[in-house]
């Protein structure tokens, strides 16, 4: 059977650096760091008091206010997210037929801030504190379970959850279902909001989050020598994907396509990658044979780049080893410098951003690139957004537990 | 200090997302105020909470309509 051809039609954001695909992508060309001090709860104490929140944003925009509080901070982000992108791309169940239109949206961890404030309750009044709301709030498929019910879509429902993976994993999944028939439109990506004192807090002990607190909007800084950890955020990517003759034949405004996708395992260690990249790079490798296209022909690559000493060079060696000599002439550009790290949203916001950059030509800025770290040798485009000429790109995606995934988009 | 209608009321309005005017003492939270049986578990809840009671569950099943909690909250409530 023929591979059906999969493009991206809409787009959806909610981000620190703008919850609009217009503020967003504005923001990204200008090098705006979203990163902030910690004040939706006392971080006082905490190691880590810099995040990357959500500022403006309105969720009565989105959703009705008496749904709200049956709905976790990420599930009314990812709402939004993926309403945007249905209605960029003008798809509905009113035009097109609902049972083949699915959603595939995932998170890294879930209703966190409900969890905490449940087990509060519970703690001070016991069962009958817990309210009948908590579970359907808190569990990470209710992003595509209330989209579902939203918009009408009939078609398959999933969320895959990957760790930092799962954006670009429920991307490239539902991407494989409209291929293989199941669907002839996916609305796919992630949504995160765990900036909690346990989410804060749990990343801190692992060692993993930057420390840069008195200076926030220079704390994420991949590949450069003085990098600590990445900075956790919140929001949502979130893109429709659609068979491309289906495309086509309502006249949508077509971004690009999903030429190729690959997942695959490190198999290594809980937390860090394979210092040699090897596990990154079989997954790009794999990416591009899927999509039948050559290292030489990629220009762009949206990395994975979260700012962690080990990650960002162990990336750096996996792309050497995927491209060889052509690594030199690629740009490889992190968008987390500015976001920071959105977890399960991560790959979401990265395939909009990829899309964009194909669309404009241009590669965002890596900020706060001061001095390269040691083997940290490629062309991250610091500090300034540079024009390119490329008709295809790639982005990477990594997660705890050794995941990988590799998007493959070129320009139709 | 409001007297209990008023506070029933007005939690009412904000759990169930209505408005002031649909919740009459005769209104129904299924029927007449669109709640769902996870609305209205959390309502009694919300009831507890303001008037510093506990509705037992075989009670609660018995709150239907905003004139039966206006009622039991009569009856039962400390102040």
């Amino acid at each position: 059977m023929a591979k059906r051809r999969v493009v991206v039609t809409g787009l959806g954001i909610v981000s620190p650096v703008g919850s609009t695909i217009d503020q967003a992508w504005s923001s990204i060309k200008a090098g705006k760091s979203g990163i902030t001090p910690i004040d939706v709860f006392d971080a006082s104490d905490m190691p880590v008091k810099i995040s990357g929140a959500v500022r403006d944003f309105n969720a009565n925009d989105y959703v009705p206010v008496k749904d709200q509080k049956k709905m976790d901070t990420f599930v009314i982000y990812g709402l939004a997210a993926g309403l945007q992108a249905l209605d960029d791309a003008g798809l509905s169940a009113d035009s097109s037929d609902p049972e083949r239109i699915g959603v595939a949206i995932g998170s890294g961890i879930g209703g966190l801030p409900y969890i905490e404030r449940s087990y509060g309750a519970y703690l001070k009044g016991g069962a009958r504190k817990i309210s009948p709301f908590f579970v359907p709030s808190a569990i990470i498929n209710m992003v595509a379970g209330n989209l579902s019910i939203m918009r009408g879509l009939e078609g398959p429902n999933i969320s895959i959850v990957s760790a930092c993976a799962t954006g670009t994993h429920n991307i490239g999944d539902a991407a494989r279902m409209i291929a293989y028939g199941d669907a002839d439109a996916m609305v796919a990506g992630g949504a995160e909001m765990a900036t909690t004192p346990l989410g804060i807090g749990g990343f801190a002990a692992a060692r993993a989050l930057s420390t840069r607190n008195d200076d926030p909007a220079r704390a994420s800084r991949p590949w450069d020598a003085d990098r600590d950890g990445f900075v956790l955020s919140d929001g949502a990517g979130v893109m429709v994907l659609e068979e491309y003759e289906h495309a086509k034949a309502r006249g949508a405004n077509i971004y690009c396509e999903i030429g190729g996708f690959a997942w695959n395992s490190d198999a290594h260690h809980m937390t860090q990658p394979v210092e040699d990249g090897s596990g990154a790079s079989k997954c790009m490798v794999r990416a591009m044979k899927d999509a039948g296209v050559e290292p030489e022909e990629v220009g762009y690559v949206n990395a994975h780049g979260t700012s962690t000493p080990a990650g960002d060079l162990a990336e750096t060696e996996g792309l050497k080893r995927t491209f060889g000599d052509h690594a030199k002439n690629l740009l490889v550009n992190s968008t987390k410098s500015m976001t920071g790290h959105l977890l399960g949203a991560a790959g979401g916001i990265e395939a909009v951003f990829t899309a964009l950059a194909l669309r404009d030509q241009v590669s965002p800025p890596t900020i706060n690139l001061d001095n390269p770290g040691e083997g940290c040798d490629l062309d991250y485009v610091a500090n300034e957004a540079r024009d390119m000429n490329t008709r295809v790109a790639l982005s990477n995606s990594f997660g705890f537990g050794g995941t990988n995934g590799t998007l493959v988009f070129r320009a139709i | 200090m409001s007297s209990i209608e008023e506070r029933v009321k007005k939690i009412v309005v904000e759990q169930l997302g209505v408005k002031e005017e649909d919740v009459t003492n005769a209104a129904a939270f299924v029927d007449d105020l669109g709640a769902d049986s996870l609305d209205t578990v959390e309502l009694v809840m919300a009831l507890e909470e303001e008037f510093e009671t506990e509705i037992p569950d075989e009670q609660a099943e018995k709150i239907t309509t905003v004139q039966q909690a206006i009622d039991y909250i009569n009856e039962h409530a400390k102040d």
